[in-house]
């Protein structure tokens, strides 16, 4: 592949006219210089192909119990990394000095590591071709970097936030959390050299009551994780002192409500709890690395077979869902993947069937899909990429009905809203989900909160089973910051995107008689 | 193989030359350019080198060195103590003053904390009765692909040897080295070694309907058997070429070593005093207090932690790089020792830092980077010995996916994974469908017909995190099987 001379910026979700500048240490490091010393190298010592990262990811971790500060860290993680194709072996090696020798040290450890591992190596790796882009960058977007706000202004709103919800009478304990990232990458490979910079944010808030009894029960703010800067905290995109004015008077309607009696009933599901089951049972069932077997040992593999793709009826007709590197905001959003690949979007589910796969450029070369629909990430400089999540999502239905709606339809139901525990087969099949929030509704109306509940499903009854899909009204970004995946483990942050949808007969538990 | 050593290290930056400096003057450095009230340093130097095989073939792979500065600086003032703590990977010796400072300025903008105590010296006795390892200025060993090459050799041939049973291997093998150097501006220089390694094994047949696992825990790879563990599957591959279809229901279950420790570990993570004093554990006494002296099971069990335990050495002082629920950089240096969690199957203590300790009135006992079980005096029966006893039970591999339900029995859901058999008459009569589980480890203890031997064990789910355990096989009654997984 013979590099490209275009140089310029991508939208693909980002914002590259808002003025936010790269980082300028992480800029201003002789990035180009240290590539070009380790590719050369490679090349040098045989590699049919080599890329090189550098990366600078800044975190800085709060969080408070009862409004008093418990932990205050600030991280920065600085180091560049080599990978490398050696006669149709893999090699990588990661150093955390940013110098012309460590990179190029790094390459011959590379090289190094290839030729160990050939003796093990049965397939030959070859990588689908992707054009050269030239010099890019890509900045997300977001309107103030957190990393530009005060600490003292951080604690003052989450001790804010805390004492509030520590004035309601139910409130015995408050813990508030906030995490922040700024995550610099830069990459090259001869045809791209592409510098980018993405900022997210998580803040938490939890309402803990304790009962003489010893009964105690917690509410948790819905706030999803975002793709946004400090902005999200004072009221752009999420209404946090709506939320927290809520919370005191649910906790307590929880804590007075009756026990779900076990059995099956038809479930309206908000998107602060839809999101998570898209994650386990369609987000990981549709990365082909992993149904092809790469994970078999650790997450496990996929009943979403290569051979069933076009016929295999996930869901309903109404189920359209999509993977999206793309979207505004999204925590997978990015403008180039960590093989150079630009971010796209795509079908994974189309009318209900199983119609395509989440795929890095060896996966995408290997299965003759042709070209990567750019899913390969690292979570830090000393981690190899791999095929990670794109911003997996439910499609609203155009003029569907609003939660309102839905909940009318239903005559025995349960309305949830937020995810709490989540556990699923190493295929895919079989899952388990709580929630912060379950409502009975009887006949068509919410009749009070209920607790102990879990409900259990296999994904494709699940997903057959779902006979309404919101409109747009009820749309919302959720996702999480810490999807693990692979050997050794890494986390990488992803958004789905849902809107409230209707199940029928949905087995649900009573958690209580499950620990009996 | 012999660790390699590197330190100190010259490098080039950009065209300069710079002295990349080892770890303890770096140290020294930033305790030197400290002007907090009080501060605590902490270099971190590790390295890591991976494996992992699909389908009888490599990847990926790595190797992969981490440097990171850690500064700690304590503000006292009047109106309470704050603390700021900042982080930092590569870090030049011309860096070393900009992460002091940073620090500093996090603890002015700070508020108050809680966990607030006086930072230990060389001379007391917390800090002085550590035993001694490895010495403050011996040089950084790191570890690299090279630990692997024997290893690699085995696992060559047990692809080629799978290949042609028409099995396939999947696994992962990782070694690290973390060496750690703790410095405080009361005179603490303290330095922990932590060698680790891990290997996993899975083997499914050509069809993948079967599927078998071993894993192990090891400090250097020397002990790494292979063809043991290859072999091993193999046996149970063939005990799955039998299919039993059972329903969900409360059934007579032996856990292997491996599946304990992942319950136990799930539940030694849950025994914060924090929170047990707040009222939102399961070890929370129902009115206020904790219920350490409560009874969990009719067995003299012992769960204990000690970082002297053979094969499963670990640091035995504290090392916090930040204040968490269960951690109090203040504790930093307290010299850890041999702690029963539970004894005579009586629980004896939660996981305190010394603020905790104050409040709960209860003695300091931190968290122990390992885990052990032992069962009653005597017990030495192995999982063979106590499925040759088995009427009818259920024998499993591991559990996956394990996540809390409910912290007020904490009860836990997971999977059980990679074979599940039917025990008929003391013998594995075949492979039964695997389950979702529904269980609590605190409650389990309570059910524990029989407890053998305690051996070595890797906890598969937690592995990643936790590896240091040794636990023994047990028989649970009752065990929560809730519903049925068609996952193979």
């Amino acid at each position: 592949m013979e590099p490209s001379t275009q140089t310029g910026t991508r939208t693909g979700g980002g914002n590259p006219g808002s003025g936010h500048p790269i980082d300028p240490e992480f800029a201003g490091l002789p990035l180009r210089e240290l590539a070009a010393a380790a590719l050369q190298r490679a090349r040098e010592l045989g590699a049919e192909h080599a890329d090189f990262r550098a990366e600078r990811i800044r975190g800085q971790e709060i969080g408070l119990s009862d409004g008093h500060l418990e932990t205050l860290m600030d991280a920065d993680e600085l180091g560049l990394a080599v990978r490398v194709v050696l006669n149709g072996t893999w090699g990588f090696a990661a150093a955390v000095d940013l110098t012309t020798q460590a990179a190029v040290r790094a390459a011959e450890e590379a090289i190094d590591v290839a030729k160990v591992a050939a003796a093990m190596n049965t397939e030959r790796i070859a990588l689908a071709p992707e054009p050269g882009y030239g010099d890019v960058s890509w900045v997300s977007a977001y309107d103030q970097d957190p990393f530009s706000v005060s600490v003292g202004d951080k604690l003052a709103l989450l001790s804010g936030w805390s004492e509030r919800l520590l004035a309601s009478p139910v409130v015995n304990h408050v813990d508030a959390s906030l995490v922040q990232v700024r995550e610099c990458k830069f990459y090259a490979d001869g045809a791209t050299t592409a510098l980018q910079q993405r900022v997210r944010l998580h803040p938490v808030l939890t309402a803990v009551a304790v009962q003489p009894s010893g009964r105690f029960e917690t509410m948790r703010t819905l706030a999803p994780p975002a793709g946004r800067g400090y902005e999200y905290m004072t009221g752009t995109g999420w209404d946090f002192d709506a939320e927290l004015a809520q919370l005191p008077e649910l906790l307590a309607e929880k804590l007075a409500a009756p026990a779900v009696q076990a059995g099956r009933y038809d479930l309206v599901i908000a998107p602060s709890n839809l999101w998570l089951v898209i994650h386990e049972s369609i987000g990981h069932a549709t990365e082909l690395d992993r149904v092809l077997g790469y994970e078999a040992a650790y997450a496990g593999t996929s009943f979403a077979s290569l051979d069933k793709l076009g016929s295999l009826q996930y869901g309903s007709p109404l189920m359209r869902v999509t993977g999206d590197r793309t979207v505004p905001h999204g925590l997978s959003t990015v403008g180039y993947d960590d093989e150079g690949v630009a971010s796209q979007s795509w079908d994974l589910i189309s009318g209900g069937v199983l119609s395509g796969y989440q795929l890095d450029r060896r996966i995408a070369q290997l299965t003759g899909f042709g070209r990567s629909n750019g899913c390969a990430f690292a979570d830090s400089p000393g981690h190899m990429p791999i095929q990670r999540m794109a911003n997996v999502s439910l499609e609203p239905a155009e003029e569907g009905p609003g939660t309102g709606e839905l909940i009318g339809g239903v005559t025995n139901g349960i309305y949830i809203e937020g995810d709490k525990s989540w556990s699923i087969d190493m295929q895919r099949y079989n899952f388990q989900f709580t929630g912060q929030r379950f409502y009975k509704i009887t006949n068509g109306r919410l009749d009070g909160q209920l607790r102990d509940v879990a409900y259990q499903a296999t994904t494709t009854e699940f997903w057959n089973s779902m006979e309404a899909v919101g409109g747009p009204q009820t749309y919302v970004l959720g996702g999480a910051f810490n999807c693990g995946k692979g050997q050794p483990g890494q986390i990488a942050p992803v958004s789905h995107g849902c809107p409230t949808a209707l199940m029928r007969g949905v087995r649900v538990l009573n958690t209580a008689e499950e620990g009996a | 193989m012999s660790p390699r050593t590197t330190s100190p290290r010259t490098t080039s930056s950009g065209g300069g030359v710079v002295q990349s400096t080892g770890p303890q003057e770096i140290v020294e450095r930033a305790l030197a350019a400290a002007r907090s009230d009080d501060c605590f340093v902490i270099a971190d130097e590790s390295s890591t080198a991976n494996l992992r095989w699909a389908g009888n073939t490599l990847t990926t792979n790595g190797v992969a060195r981490s440097r990171q500065l850690t500064v700690i600086a304590v503000r006292r003032r009047a109106e309470g103590t704050s603390v700021g703590v900042v982080s930092r990977a590569g870090v030049r010796e011309d860096q070393v003053e900009d992460v002091v400072r940073a620090a500093e300025q996090a603890a002015a903008d700070g508020s108050p904390v809680e966990d607030a105590q006086p930072l230990l010296g060389p001379d007391d006795d917390a800090v002085r009765k550590i035993p001694a390892a490895a010495r403050w200025d011996d040089p950084v060993a790191s570890t690299e692909i090279g630990v692997f090459s024997g290893f690699a050799a085995d696992l060559g041939g047990a692809f080629e040897a799978a290949q042609g049973a028409e099995r396939k291997l999947y696994g992962y093998a990782e070694h690290s080295l973390a060496c750690t150097f703790l410095g405080s501006s009361t005179g603490l220089r303290l330095r922990h070694d932590q060698p680790s390694g891990k290997v996993e094994l899975n083997a499914k047949s050509a069809d993948l309907a079967r599927s078998a696992w071993a894993g192990c825990a090891t400090r250097d790879f020397t002990d790494v058997d292979v063809v043991s563990l290859d072999a091993g599957l193999e046996r149970r591959l063939g005990w799955a070429r039998r299919k039993i279809d059972l329903p969900p229901g409360r059934y007579e279950t032996l856990l292997p070593p491996g599946a304990v420790a992942d319950l136990l570990v799930y539940m030694y993570w849950s025994a914060g005093a924090k929170d047990a004093l707040d009222g939102r554990s399961v070890f929370s006494k129902p009115g206020g207090g904790t219920r350490v002296g409560e009874r969990l099971s009719s067995l003299p069990l012992a769960l204990y932690s000690d970082p002297a335990t053979p094969g499963l050495a670990c640091s035995p002082f504290v090392i916090a790089h930040a204040s968490r629920r269960e951690s109090s950089v203040f504790d930093n240096g307290l010299g850890l020792e041999h702690t029963d969690w539970i004894r005579d199957g009586e629980l004896a203590a939660l996981i305190q830092t010394r603020h905790t300790a104050e409040l709960s009135g209860l003695p300091v006992t931190p968290a122990i980077d390992n885990l052990a079980l032992a069962g009653p005096p005597g017990s030495s029966a192995s999982l063979e010995d106590m499925v040759a006893r088995t009427e009818r039970g259920l024998l499993l591999t591991c559990l996956w996916y394990i996540r809390e339900v409910d912290p007020q029995t904490l009860l836990l859901t997971g999977l059980t994974r990679d074979g599940i058999y039917l025990v008929e008459n003391g013998e594995v009569s075949g492979a039964v469908n695997n389950f979702r589980f529904n269980e609590s480890p605190v409650g389990m203890l309570s059910r524990l017909a029989e407890v053998g031997a305690t051996v070595p064990a890797l906890p598969r789910e937690w592995g990643d995190y936790f590896t240091r355990c040794a636990m023994p096989p047990v028989r649970v009654e009752g065990f929560n099987m809730s519903s049925v997984s068609q996952a193979s």
